[in-house]
């Protein structure tokens, strides 16, 4: 016979979380916690050295991931995970450096930045948790909240029209583009895998709930039914056009991994042009520690 | 003999209820017991019905609950 | 790694950094001519700085052209980033990869860096910011001087912090300061304010770069506690914690946030208490170490003239006709501006008639020294809206006025 309150047996995740900062301040029902779940088994399954694994994050509900995962870790200012992580990845190329951060964060304030990145191709597994709202702050619109819905800042409902966020880095250059949702945790765990993979800039969007706010303000319930929606709603397309899977309010979710190509990333590429001008005169740079 | 067995963190829970729903042979209910903060965890109902494939782990969002594989020994698998 | 431990183990008792010899493969030993701008970009690279972000601003682009010719022949990197906000965060990105990083800007570019101005004081991320001051505010006068952005540099960003600010006033002190911006930088694990103008930039003079062993630099204070004892924000009695990168396995957390000794965000009165006022301490209880400035004629002086950057080249030759004129007239010249001399100031007013203060601006520094005069002595702004230098016999009029 199974008894609660077995502790022997270690779940997968544990060895990733700050455990004494447990439990989180996300909501119930909020996905964020579930897509680490996937994140950690991607870590697991891919075998990366935790310690050459740097995690950014930026500001919102999902940027507060920086601080339960037991890894090095910068919680940054909004918007700016992505320049920090270039900074990083930069100065220390054999880091493997994941962005985590939220929708509003990665495409609002920090939308100039997510293009660029994607444009130059910089090494950076980016998983943009996407809850279609801003939620730390009580529940603004955010670029991606889909038409009509309600929101604090459009009370009266939306009527810009939102990203797709796929479509939009696919277009700047992401080498890898896949969206699933908090219910597809496999499939989001199989696609951090094959990012940390792929040199260069992998972009994994994650429709997550937002209970508190998204769902109650727009009378879609709880958590749970938000993941039930998900799971009626999602439709696996693997390598869909990305122009074909914008979300909307009440419609189909398109999932899958839409994109996964090569093109040569930002640190190779310098290199290679930095050794074709300057032959013998270039100084690879060399491990930046100083001091 | 159950296939699996699970662990689950009381004051860790928020009663979501991903893992109830989503543990495929349904062994788990929220308990009518709550923790700290007033929250109802799951408990087992079905523990034969546990196969260890831990779903409910891999969807619980705080980290409260996971299911291992049982070894024919009895102990659970880390 | 293992270097680093060796270093640190040299530190001092008193935890002074023990200093390194610069390392010769950054270093343009020689004798130059050449401008502020490009005096500054080999100040950095003889500083140990291999890594920079940028944005294109005039007058301070120069700086980062150059660095992006350098830096590929001495194992650096540099990124024009997409803006100076990106350019601001990146290179705290590099600090915490390991580099020694700093960026470039005007005044323009220096508003948009603001928030992360505030994010490295309240990280403790040592780097340098150069800030090669036009006319303001807005666009302004891209290609003229100005010394507009002294209160900026302070007060720039949101909430209690410190930093430090240094104005050099050649392109000699262009290359020299600019290491010893760095070397604080690196002691005291604070953003360093390097406030250049433009006059001071585009100016052509004698360069002379010693060679690398005559050069002083502060490594990073990287720590070599075990990893079960090290606290990212924990300090040993002289305020500042030691560091550790990304990579080294001691898998810290930093945030913005206000946070306790692990990093970790606390959100209370008493640790943003304990956290703001240390950081503030920090500083503050170093003044002195960290003052630099040049003084002249101090002594039995009536009036002082206080000025920095480029103003105080002009000022000279105020002073020394009003000295012919047979004013005993003292120079006090700020090298670092901020945190500002108050207590040098204060013990001056007590036996001066008063201070002149000239500046590119219409009133900045004159108000600190007013501040620590506390009405003992009197004082005279002579301010300029920017745009070009003062006319010697503006100072001038006013020393003598101030003399009477």
């Amino acid at each position: 016979m199974t008894e609660s309150l077995n502790t022997d047996i270690l779940n997968p995740v544990e060895p990733f979380l700050r455990s004494d900062r447990m439990p989180s301040i996300w909501c119930p029902g909020c996905g964020i916690g579930t897509t680490v779940n996937s994140f950690a088994r991607a870590l697991i399954e891919s075998k990366i050295d935790l310690q050459s694994l740097a995690l950014v994050s930026g500001i919102g509900c999902t940027g507060r991931v920086a601080g339960y995962v037991k890894l090095d870790s910068f919680h940054t200012t909004h918007g700016r995970a992505i320049p920090f992580a270039t900074g990083l990845k930069l100065a220390n190329p054999k880091l493997n450096v994941v962005v985590y951060s939220g929708d509003g964060d990665l495409s609002a304030i920090g939308g100039n930045h997510l293009i660029h990145a994607a444009r130059r191709n910089i090494d950076l597994k980016v998983i943009c948790v996407n809850n279609l709202i801003y939620a730390m702050t009580g529940g603004q619109t955010a670029p991606t909240t889909p038409d009509h819905s309600t929101t604090s800042t459009n009370p009266y409902g939306v009527f810009e029209p939102s990203f797709n966020l796929p479509h939009l880095v696919e277009a700047a250059g992401a080498v890898y583009v896949a969206r699933w949702t908090t219910f597809h945790v496999r499939q989001l765990s199989r696609s951090i895998s094959e990012a940390f993979q792929k040199k260069g800039f992998s972009f994994i969007e994650v429709i997550s709930p937002c209970p508190t706010l998204y769902q109650r303000r727009n009378k879609m319930g709880d958590g749970l039914d938000a993941m039930k929606f998900y799971k009626e709603k999602s439709k696996v397309r693997n390598g869909a056009p990305t122009s074909e899977v914008g979300l909307t309010m009440t419609g189909e979710i398109v999932v899958g991994k839409f994109v996964d190509r090569d093109r040569p990333d930002y640190q190779t590429m310098m290199r290679a042009q930095y050794a074709d001008t300057l032959g013998a005169k270039f100084v690879e740079q060399q491990e930046m520690v100083c001091g | 003999m159950a296939k699996g067995r699970v662990s689950i963190v009381v004051e860790r829970c928020k009663a979501c209820g991903f893992c109830v729903e989503f543990c495929p042979t349904h062994v788990l209910a929220l308990s009518s017991a709550f923790n700290s903060k007033g929250y109802h965890p799951p408990h087992v109902v079905h523990p034969e019905k546990c196969s260890g494939c831990d779903l409910c782990g891999m969807y619980c969002p705080d980290f409260a609950i996971c299911a291992t594989k049982v070894t024919p020994t009895g102990g659970g698998d880390k | 790694m293992k270097a680093d431990l060796q270093r640190a183990d040299a530190q001092k008792a008193d935890h002074k950094p023990a200093l390194q010899k610069a390392d010769p493969r950054g270093v343009l030993t020689g004798v130059h001519f050449m401008d502020g701008d490009h005096a500054c970009c080999e100040g950095a690279l003889a500083a140990g700085s291999r890594f920079a972000a940028g944005y294109p601003i005039t007058p301070s682009t120069e700086i980062v052209e150059r660095f992006a010719s350098r830096a590929p022949t001495v194992g650096g990197t540099f990124i024009q980033m997409e803006d100076e906000l990106a350019a601001s965060i990146t290179l705290q990105g590099a600090v915490w990869g390991g580099a020694k990083a700093f960026t470039v800007t005007s005044g323009p570019g220096f508003s948009l860096m603001m928030e992360h101005i505030g994010y490295a004081a309240m990280t403790e991320t040592p780097c340098v910011f150069v800030d090669v001051q036009r006319g303001g505010p807005s666009t302004g006068l891209p290609t003229l001087p100005a010394q507009a952005d002294m209160m900026q540099a302070r007060w720039g960003s949101h909430g209690d912090y410190e930093i430090i600010a240094l104005c050099p006033n050649s392109p000699q002190e262009c290359f020299d300061l600019t290491i010893k911006a760095f070397n604080l930088a690196e002691e005291f694990r604070v953003p360093v304010m390097f406030m250049m103008d433009e006059v001071v930039g585009h100016m052509t003079e004698k360069v002379v770069i010693p060679p690398a062993d005559q050069i002083e630099v502060v490594p990073r204070r990287h720590t070599h506690k075990p990893v079960a004892d090290y606290l990212p924000y924990g300090t040993n009695g002289d305020l500042v914690p030691e560091m550790a990168h990304a990579g080294d396995g001691y898998k810290f957390h930093v945030t913005g946030l206000t946070h306790d000794e692990r990093g970790y965000p606390n959100m209370t009165p008493q640790v943003q208490n304990k956290l703001v006022r240390r950081l503030q301490d920090k500083i503050l209880n170093a003044v002195d170490r960290i003052t630099l400035v040049e003084e002249e004629q101090l002594d039995g002086a009536d009036v002082v003239v206080v000025s920095y950057g480029i103003t105080s080249r002009v000022a000279q030759r105020a002073i020394e006709v009003a000295r012919q004129q047979g004013l005993r007239v003292g120079k006090l010249r700020l090298i670092t501006a901020w945190p500002f001399p108050e207590k040098k100031i204060r013990e001056l007013a007590t036996h001066v008639k008063a201070f002149v203060v000239p500046e590119l601006n219409l009133g900045q520094m004159v108000r600190e020294v007013e501040r620590a005069v506390a009405g003992q002595a009197k004082t005279f702004a002579v301010s300029h809206a920017g745009g070009g230098v003062h006319n010697p016999v503006d100072i001038l009029k006013v020393i003598v006025e101030a003399a009477r």
